[in-house]
């Protein structure tokens, strides 16, 4: 069993915090994912240090915890708990959205990130990562322009590697899908961007995967450099052809 | 003349009550320009420090402080809650170790306190907040106790500059915390922040000599 960072969701409401960890926990089964919303006594709208400290040390597999916030004094509160905590490594508030930064960290911390990792995947959340992430991704490896002689599974003199797939499942790169992908990626020692019409973004993030809207029958194309390339493509290939299990 | 940990409980207790007492005060204060909820979060806060200086067994300053700062995190609520709260750590967290408070030991923990704030808040000077009482309260402590001043007088410094910086966030207008949304509307009140900052200080300037 692999250990992963953690999440806590710090939020002024109860079922807002439980609410968010649902949403995450669907993308990112094997995460820990905890709520620490409302105040104990009552129930009643507040954020509470000791519901956020114990939901830390809960989270906390050895790995590291990131907490996200809803609003201001959520964020205080995070950050005391952490302060109070003692060991700064262990623990990080991230300024994030808070439906799409859980999500992005949860995927993220699903594929075995480390905690800064988690933490910018959180951060850049909203990022979509169109263009320049890609460009970076891909300066090195490919210096001709995006050819579009696409090498379908053989790899250029740059080292990448590129397959059309086609979305066979119904609802295409939805937000399940997306996160099967983008875990899919994770886990492999690779970079990887999926384009799709005219948009490309980054494979590991779940929101920009998303964002390409791309739905059941379309065909996108994924780009991968290192050494777990062309397994990368074997895997979301093999993906695609099951319906992403649905 | 040091403060020993008795004194400071002792001072802490009266500081308390001081607060209890402007609830109105505050209340009113931030009805003007916030939410109306600082003089009874306050009130509620300093109430459970008063049962909490009531417990006793303490190990020295330090854990006096951070008792305080627990106790007033749990309580208020809020902005202040987590404000004060990290005010207190790191004020206690500036004192491990010690048995008594001399004068720089005030000012190396009320520094500490700022460094706290702003970290915790964001607040510059001029925002209109607490910052405002608390930034030249630290000054004029480091001040005093560099001239060699006692414990009793190095607050006394702070608690003069508090209030000056209180009564100067009168014309500022907001930029931090709920009296932000108002604008340019802040102007022309007394931030309850800064009031409720120079409020505690005074009363810990008055009572921090104990009964000698």
């Amino acid at each position: 069993m692999n250990r992963r960072v953690g999440l806590v969701i710090v939020s002024h409401s109860a079922k807002l915090a439980e609410g968010v960890v649902e949403l995450a926990q669907q993308m990112a089964p094997e995460v820990r994912i905890l709520a620490a919303g409302g105040l104990p006594e009552n129930g009643g709208l507040g954020t509470d240090l000791d519901t956020v400290s114990a939901a830390l040390e809960r989270a906390d597999d050895g790995e590291g915890v990131v907490l996200l916030y809803d609003l201001g004094s959520a964020q205080m509160i995070a950050e005391l708990a952490v302060e109070v905590l003692g060991d700064p490594g262990r623990a990080v508030v991230v300024d994030a959205p808070l439906a799409e930064g859980a999500v992005a960290a949860a995927v993220s911390a699903q594929g075995g990130s480390t905690l800064d990792e988690v933490a910018d995947a959180a951060a850049t959340a909203t990022a979509f990562a169109i263009g320049e992430t890609v460009d970076e991704l891909f300066l090195g490896a490919n210096g001709h322009d995006h050819g579009h002689g696409h090498d379908h599974g053989q790899p250029s003199s740059s080292g990448l590697v590129e397959l059309d797939i086609e979305l066979r499942n119904e609802i295409g790169l939805h937000a399940r899908p997306a996160a099967l992908l983008a875990r899919a990626v994770a886990e492999l020692d690779v970079e990887a961007s999926v384009r799709f019409g005219d948009q490309e973004v980054s494979a590991a993030s779940v929101l920009a995967l998303m964002g390409l809207g791309a739905r059941g029958g379309d065909t996108i194309t994924l780009r991968a450099v290192g050494p777990d390339a062309q397994e990368a493509l074997t895997r979301v290939a093999a993906l695609a052809e099951r319906g992403f299990d649905e | 003349m040091g403060c020993s940990t008795e004194d400071l409980v002792a001072a802490l207790r009266a500081a308390a009550e001081v607060v209890i007492d402007h609830r109105d005060e505050l209340v009113e204060l931030d009805r003007l320009i916030g939410d109306a909820d600082h003089g009874e979060n306050l009130r509620r806060g300093f109430t459970a420090v008063v049962s909490t200086m009531d417990g006793g067994g303490w190990s020295g300053p330090a854990s006096v402080l951070k008792a305080v700062a627990k106790t007033l995190i749990s309580t208020v609520g809020g902005a202040a809650g987590p404000l004060y709260g990290t005010a207190f750590l790191r004020a206690g967290a500036a004192l491990d170790g010690r048995a008594e408070l001399d004068a720089p030991a005030v000012a190396t923990a009320l520094r500490a306190a700022l460094d706290g704030v702003l970290a915790r808040g964001k607040a510059e000077p001029g925002d209109k907040t607490m910052v405002d009482a608390l930034t030249p309260a630290v000054q004029a402590a480091e001040a005093a106790a560099a001239q060699g001043a006692d414990v009793v007088a190095t607050l006394s410094a702070a608690a003069g500059a508090a209030a000056d910086g209180a009564a100067a966030t009168v014309p500022l207008v907001a930029r931090k915390g709920r009296a932000s949304y108002l604008g340019e509307r802040s102007a022309g009140h007394l931030d309850p922040g800064a009031r409720s900052t120079s409020l505690l200080l005074t009363a810990l300037a008055t009572h921090a000599g104990g009964a000698r």
